[in-house]
């Protein structure tokens, strides 16, 4: 009943595409309108953005968003450097369907909790990064720059509390790695609280992913670099799963 | 022959996309929640996200509640999007219950909350009831369409149901009543198959 939701991620800096390993080694990986509008031929289920600077920045460059979301007729997401209920409404304004919040969820739950009241459950998603460090895993902010020292399962309790219905989950040990995703977390996250998950961080090949969704019950996955460094598209890859029994749009 | 759409501006979610839609089919869009823009138009556009009772209190605080039954009155063509749709309802029970504009008779209510996590979110399959209706010229049956909602339209009269979906219950993804449409899922977020839809609402009478 529930189909899959294959979701391109893509990351930005200034207003240039960007890939990184492990949130480091940021290089850019080309125009950012001509990634936009090559998704948006393919037909692709849903799209992310991620400005990795604006919260160093302190800016969000909404003339940009309002750019690249003329160019979609699919849902999109958009996050970095959200701080208020404002940048929120104007963020819906230049055409985002969903926001992503990360740094200023952790710091201000409360913020949080307004944000679902005022524009709905279904419409914030909180990102979370974490890192294993002496086999336990840490919450990170800031684009993966700052250790919070809380502990990941104590994070993810307290959103599901606060009434969060989405998180987006990124292992900065897997993410862009290629060598698959962090299963353990993703199925713990997905099977033991009442949000959604976006899996995010690690697809190298379609098995990957299909490992991914049989161990974690997961419906709904992001990817970058798998369609970046191979021949893969969100198309053959849902051909692939649909082969294998999973319930994807073709 | 004029060829302007209103898309009703009451303050509720992105309605960005509903406009170019409108655009990309070649009509123009007057974005607004001014009752003098109610004439001289050929089609009304409810968009909307969010909860019943704040767009309700939003289009009586815009005083349009009357507006929009008389131009249904007069047989003005009106597509209700996702909460747009919902509206057009008797009453919703979202939040405290409130009063929808009765154009189509039925109420709003939460979906079943299992097996699936709420909200229904995504892309599902959308079954036609009446394939020859105009609405779905050249879209096919059973094509996927993106979905955001946590409650449902239920329909007093089955015969207005022009197509279903299901998501822990089988529920009406598109509604009709002579000229009046509604469409649970986001067409505008659909791709080319929801701009058809969009396109054929809009040349509806031409």
């Amino acid at each position: 009943m529930s189909k899959v939701r294959i979701i391109p991620t893509v990351l930005y800096n200034d207003n240039v595409a960007v890939r990184g390993k492990k949130f480091n080694n940021w290089r850019v990986s080309g125009s950012l309108l001509q990634a936009i509008r090559l998704y948006s031929l393919r037909e692709v289920d849903e799209l992310i953005f991620l400005d990795i600077g604006a919260t160093k920045n302190k800016n969000i460059n909404f003339k940009l968003i309002d750019e690249f979301a003329d160019e979609c007729f699919m849902p999109i997401t958009v996050g970095g450097g959200i701080k208020s209920l404002d940048d929120i409404e104007e963020l819906y304004k230049v055409g985002a369907d969903r926001v992503c919040v990360n740094t200023q969820a952790f710091q201000d739950p409360v913020f949080i909790q307004d944000a679902i009241k005022t524009f709905g459950t279904q419409s914030i998603v909180v990102s979370v990064d974490y890192k294993k460090i002496n086999s336990k895993f840490f919450v990170f902010i800031c684009s993966g720059s700052i250790n919070t020292n809380i502990e990941l399962k104590e994070y993810l309790k307290k959103l599901n509390d606060t009434g969060v219905k989405e998180v987006m989950l990124t292992s900065m040990d897997h993410d862009g790695m290629m060598n698959g995703y962090d299963l353990k977390n993703i199925s713990y996250a997905n099977l033991n609280y009442d949000f959604r998950v976006i899996a995010s961080g690690g697809a190298g090949n379609k098995r990957d992913v299909l490992d991914l969704i049989l161990s974690s019950k997961i419906d709904a996955l992001s990817c970058s670099s798998i369609f970046h460094f191979t021949e893969i598209t969100p198309l053959s890859l849902k051909k692939y799963l649909s082969e294998n029994n999973i319930n994807t749009r073709i | 022959m004029s060829k302007k759409i209103l898309v009703v501006d009451y303050r509720t979610g992105n309605v960005d996309s509903v406009i170019k839609a409108v655009k990309i089919a070649g009509y123009e869009v007057i974005f607004s929640s001014e009752k003098k823009d109610f004439d001289n138009i050929v089609k009304i556009i409810l968009p909307g996200q969010g909860a019943y009772d704040y767009a309700i209190k939003q289009l009586d605080k815009l005083d349009l509640r009357q507006k929009i039954i008389e131009s249904a009155k007069k047989g003005m063509p009106i597509l209700g999007i996702c909460l747009g749709m919902q509206i057009l309802s008797d009453y919703g029970s979202e939040n405290n219950n409130s009063k929808g504009l009765g154009l189509i008779e039925g109420n709003v209510e939460i979906l079943r909350e299992v097996p699936n996590k709420l909200p229904h979110l995504g892309w599902n399959s959308v079954k036609f009831k009446d394939k020859k209706n105009k609405l779905f010229f050249n879209v096919l049956d059973e094509r996927d369409f993106y979905f955001v909602h946590s409650y449902y339209f239920n329909c007093k009269n089955k015969q207005n149901i022009l197509a279903t979906s299901k998501y822990n219950i089988e529920f009406p993804a598109i509604i009709n009543k002579d000229l009046i449409f509604g469409i649970q899922f986001h067409p505008e977020k659909s791709h080319k198959n929801g701009l058809k839809l969009i396109e054929n609402f809009l040349k509806l009478n031409e």
